[in-house]
């Protein structure tokens, strides 16, 4: 490789020219009028407002729909809101009571996948942005994580019944769909891991490394504590994901309705986003403001999941030290 | 490590780096000897960071970047250390650019020593107070041992840079352009520091400065696309005594 830098005396030598502004296409005002803005300036000028007022619109185009979604669910949604409806379960046909089980229910759920899947594709990450040479090995990984990104959740969701309710026996439970959804989210984590991993500067790697440091012992001395905070981005994208799937929980380890909090992986539960999916399609005569009360809950319930890991983020990266 | 001053300490033979078809460095044949500082001179591009890659095997980790021929490293090649990581710790790398490490300035020095198994307060206390005593840096952060390294001026950060590489207590220490963040007040302190640090390892010193060169290297090698020019006594060789033109033409700085 070259060095870029190299020779940077005789060049930090050479007078500063004026030469640039003669280059915009003014060569008549070098001389005199130093400071004014010529035609080429004045055009610069007014693209950058443009092009600023161009992202700024994007921006509130993007946040319109998330401000109409959240506004429609508080105001239909919030009614139902009461001290019961968190606290205890479902009753009379689900038109009385409350989410309490299915909230406990998605806990569980998000929990355990998150058990599953970031220690996998975090070091599965590891593996692809410091080990993995560009060989046929490491594409055929890639290319394993885009499909599996680009697999259908209720693809996943006969997958997981067919793997892990059935072959591995797991029955109906959390640990099935939990295992269901972190399939399904690890090329989220994968990604975004690599991505970060990559992020941090090569040149802390080539000096860990010239120290006698073996690439894990830089790994874990220089790279992860560097990288954690955007680790922690794809995991919120995970939560986020998690909490909201309906199909795969259905059809590995969520029921309709049971009395009974979960216990422990291998018993069965209720989910929020299933619930929301029966009560808003199926099931009669629920009072209106209830499956808004459900969304709602739901989306309050990533943004209290959120918001830890983003805390903890914005800790981590008040010590990030580059 | 016993050893008398014409010992060999690096012997390149017949070496070739290329990157992809780009050939970076081809046939160089030379060594260096024990307890010496032998200066590498050179314009940009002529291979003379690439030689530094390969003495410590950095072309494992650089992608396209193939060696042909041999450095031996105390009479042995390079290429046939089984563990790298031994080999890399007994030599001290100073890249161009300052890499402070994400960490406390005393973490950057102790680094190295807890790698090689140093533990307790007191040593590597002893460990981190020596090596920035050398490297000229010690009076301006010793209140200050648990502030980050990044956060120092790019010249500090090449003295922590450079007492990080002496904390391997390496028998080889490579310097690649090490002034060219630092001011040269701060140069000439390291250069003295270099002297001294001459009696106990080999100093390859590769330098865009000609007369940093004059100034510290007891034999000097020219490289030039590729090509090393000539290896020779550096005296000799600032006296004109060059056995090729081209050389006195780069030192006396009527290059074209």
């Amino acid at each position: 490789m070259t060095n870029e830098t190299e020779d940077p005396v005789a060049s930090a030598a050479l007078p500063l020219s004026g030469g640039d502004r003669a280059a915009n296409g003014a060569p008549g005002d070098q001389g005199g009028a130093l400071f004014t803005a010529t035609a080429l300036d004045q055009k610069n000028a007014r693209a950058e407002r443009g092009y600023h007022s161009l992202f700024l619109l994007m921006s509130i185009v993007l946040i319109l729909p998330v401000v109409a979604i959240l506004g429609l669910l508080i105001l239909r949604g919030g009614p139902a809101f009461s001290w019961e409806f968190f606290t205890e379960a479902p009753r009379a046909q689900f038109t009385e009571g409350g989410i309490f089980p299915a909230l406990v229910g998605t806990l569980w759920l998000v929990v355990v996948a998150l058990l599953a899947s970031v220690p996998l594709g975090v070091a599965a990450a590891i593996y692809l942005s410091e080990y993995a040479k560009d060989n046929a090995l490491t594409r055929l990984i890639n290319l394993a994580i885009i499909n599996l990104a680009g697999v259908p959740s209720i693809v996943h969701a006969l997958f997981g019944l067919g793997a892990f309710v059935l072959f591995f026996d797991f029955g109906t439970s959390i640990l099935a769909a939990s295992l269901t959804l972190a399939i399904m989210t690890l090329p989220v984590v994968i990604v975004s891991t690599r991505e970060t991993l990559q992020a941090v500067p090569q040149s802390f790697r080539m000096a860990c490394w010239s120290l006698g440091a073996t690439r894990w012992q830089t790994i874990r001395k220089v790279v992860l504590p560097n990288s954690v905070s955007g680790i922690l981005t794809g995991v919120i994208l995970e939560v986020s994901r998690t909490v909201g799937e309906t199909a795969p929980v259905m059809f590995t380890g969520a029921v309709l309705f049971t009395p009974f909090l979960p216990q422990g992986v291998l018993d069965e539960t209720m989910a929020m986003s299933l619930h929301l999916y029966m009560i808003a399609t199926v099931i009669p005569d629920v009072p209106p403001e209830v499956p808004y009360g459900v969304a709602l809950s739901l989306i309050l319930m990533v943004l209290v999941l959120n918001s830890a890991s983003i805390g903890f983020r914005v800790y981590l990266r008040g010590k990030k030290k580059w | 490590m016993v050893s008398t001053a014409s010992e060999t300490k690096l012997s390149v033979k017949d070496l070739s780096i290329r990157y992809g078809d780009h050939v970076a460095l081809e046939g160089a044949s030379f060594d260096v000897r024990e307890n010496e500082i032998f200066g590498i001179i050179g314009p940009a591009n002529s291979g003379k960071t690439s030689f530094i890659r390969a003495i410590n095997r950095m072309d494992e980790m650089t992608p396209g970047m193939k060696v042909h021929g041999s450095i031996e490293f105390n009479g042995k090649p390079v290429d046939s250390w089984r563990n790298l990581y031994a080999l890399r710790s007994r030599i001290g790398v100073v890249f161009p650019l300052p890499v402070g490490l994400p960490m406390s300035i005393y973490e950057n020095v102790a680094f190295a020593a807890k790698l090689r198994g140093v533990r307790g307060k007191g040593a590597l206390d002893e460990v981190v107070e020596r090596c920035l005593r050398r490297s000229a840096l010690w009076d301006e952060v010793k209140d200050r041992l648990d502030s980050l390294g990044s956060l120092l001026s790019g010249g500090q950060q090449q003295r922590l840079t450079i007492a990080r590489a002496l904390s391997q207590e390496p028998e080889l220490l490579l310097l690649d352009e090490f002034s060219i963040a630092v001011d040269p007040v701060t140069t000439m302190r390291i250069e003295e520091v270099l002297k001294e640090l001459k009696q106990e390892m080999t100093i390859v010193l590769v330098t865009n400065l000609t007369q940093q060169a004059q100034r510290l290297a007891d034999r000097t090698a020219f490289f030039l696309e590729g090509q090393v020019v000539e290896v020779g006594e550096t005296k000799a060789m600032f006296k004109g005594q060059t056995k090729d033109p081209r050389t006195t033409h780069y030192i006396e700085g009527r290059f074209g």
